[in-house]
């Protein structure tokens, strides 16, 4: 019910799912630009390249996930209702998830192409994104929890949630050039699952716990 | 006893308590680290593989040991405050952060200087390194977070959930050794059987550890102590401490 309504407003403004992609394509654009367009140094950066971007888009949109609902009150009606807050969260992540990270991994072979990446990682390239994007959606809750009652909260959300961050980039990357290099791919997928299913227990309840501290005080 | 705990609750109890124990306890950290360092620096003879330059574990690994062990701390601190709702937890708390903080950046500093002579590198990105590195800005996150929130309740809440977040890092760094074969080697020292390291130079290592634990402590309760001036520099307590003889 609420999953719906999220996404429901988020598609009904479609320019907010059209800015990531443009975000997206545009930073893609800047490393050809700002590195050289040497295709073999290009194939070289293009896991890391792309998983940045993820983190990149995933941190700046999940600083708005509550905000919304918190500046108009209808966050602590969301706090007095009586189904779970956890759900409620989880219901809040997963349209955010869908609207960016989902996005991002259908749309992903279209930056693969771009910056070289060879095309038997395409495939590990959009699972892991899907994977991780998921993750960091979850741990980004976290941060935008804590900091929705902030008035100078900006740049503070980053300095918590990336490092949280971390992980997920290290392991997604390494799946991709372990794709790239022929490697088997099921470790370190497997490890972003273990990740997804961490994330999905424990941290709608640090959400959770976050909003309730931000509407008190 | 019950009543000892009861009197960590209140704060001019704690103020008092905490200046007891650091009366005490910090010349006798003091004297301990003099003795280890002294004893590590001079007194053990030469690594045969590594010559002289190993001398900075003496230092290096106690701030790496304590500066996780504070995590720990101050993560356990702020659950004590966020579930039995303790009140001076959140005190002891953000007092460890900037501790905590400072142990990683000489623990990752002492490590470059070790690592220039014998890897040849400043700096290195293995998983023991990164981690400590995530290490140092989940400390700084936890820093910067209790300062951005106004009202100071919330803001030790929203410290402990961030901390409790964090707590998953320790054991990464902890295992990072024993997952991934790289630059750092596996632990030497064991709790059960015999260490890799030879004991002439285990003891003084032991030594300094214990009296890093021990300026750990000095340190978080100084920090306490200020940090409970500050919060009630209102009340009667603080102000006979500042004026003796002053009005009431």
């Amino acid at each position: 019910m609420l999953l719906r309504r999220q996404l429901s407003l988020a598609i009904r403004r479609p320019i907010e799912i059209g800015n990531p992609l443009v975000f997206f394509a545009i930073v893609v654009a800047l490393f050809p630009l700002g590195i050289g367009p040497a295709s073999e140094q290009l194939a070289m950066i293009a896991p890391g390249a792309i998983w940045i971007i993820a983190l990149l888009s995933s941190l700046l949109t999940s600083d708005s996930v509550f905000r919304s609902d918190f500046d108009d009150g209808s966050l602590e009606q969301l706090l007095l209702a009586p189904q779970p807050l956890y759900l409620s969260v989880l219901a809040y992540l997963c349209a955010h998830w869908v609207v960016t990270g989902l996005l991002l991994a259908l749309v992903s072979p279209v930056f693969a192409l771009m910056l070289n990446l060879p095309a038997e990682a395409v495939g590990t390239l959009m699972v892991s994104l899907a994977l991780g994007t998921a993750v960091l959606s979850l741990v980004g809750g976290i941060g935008a929890a804590l900091t929705v009652g902030l008035k100078r909260g900006g740049m503070l959300i980053s300095l918590l949630i990336l490092p949280l961050y971390i992980p997920v980039l290290i392991f997604g990357t390494a799946a991709v050039q372990a794709a790239v290099s022929g490697a088997p791919v099921g470790p370190f997928l497997a490890l972003l699952g273990a990740m997804l299913s961490l994330a999905i227990a424990l941290g709608p309840l640090a959400t959770a716990a976050g909003l309730r501290i931000s509407i008190d005080a | 006893m019950w009543t000892f705990f009861h009197k960590l609750g209140s704060p001019p109890w704690l103020y008092g308590i905490a200046g007891a124990i650091v009366r005490w306890l910090l010349p006798l950290t003091i004297l301990a680290l003099l003795v280890g360092a002294a004893w590590g620096l001079l007194f053990t003879s030469p690594d045969f593989r590594q010559g002289n330059s190993y001398r900075i574990i003496y230092i290096h690994v106690p701030s790496a040991v304590v500066a996780l062990a504070g995590y720990y701390v101050m993560a356990i601190a702020g659950a004590v405050s966020l579930i039995w709702r303790m009140k001076m937890a959140d005190v002891a708390m953000k007092a460890a952060a900037p501790v905590g903080a400072a142990l990683t950046f000489i623990a990752l500093f002492t490590g470059a200087l070790w690592g220039k002579p014998t890897w040849g590198t400043w700096w290195e990105w293995d998983a023991r390194i990164t981690s400590m590195l995530i290490l140092l800005f989940l400390y700084l996150g936890v820093v910067a977070l209790y300062e951005a929130f106004d009202n100071k309740e919330a803001a030790g809440r929203a410290c402990a959930i961030l901390s409790l977040v964090g707590m998953v890092n320790i054991p990464i760094i902890y295992k990072s050794v024993d997952w991934w074969y790289s630059l750092h080697q596996p632990a030497s020292i064991k709790f059960s059987g015999e260490s890799a390291i030879d004991s002439s130079m285990l003891y003084p290592l032991l030594l300094m550890i214990g009296a890093f634990y021990a300026l750990f402590t000095c340190c978080l309760l100084m920090n306490m102590r200020a940090e409970l001036l500050q919060r009630e520099s209102r009340t009667a307590w603080v102000r006979r401490l500042v004026k003796p003889d002053g009005p009431r």
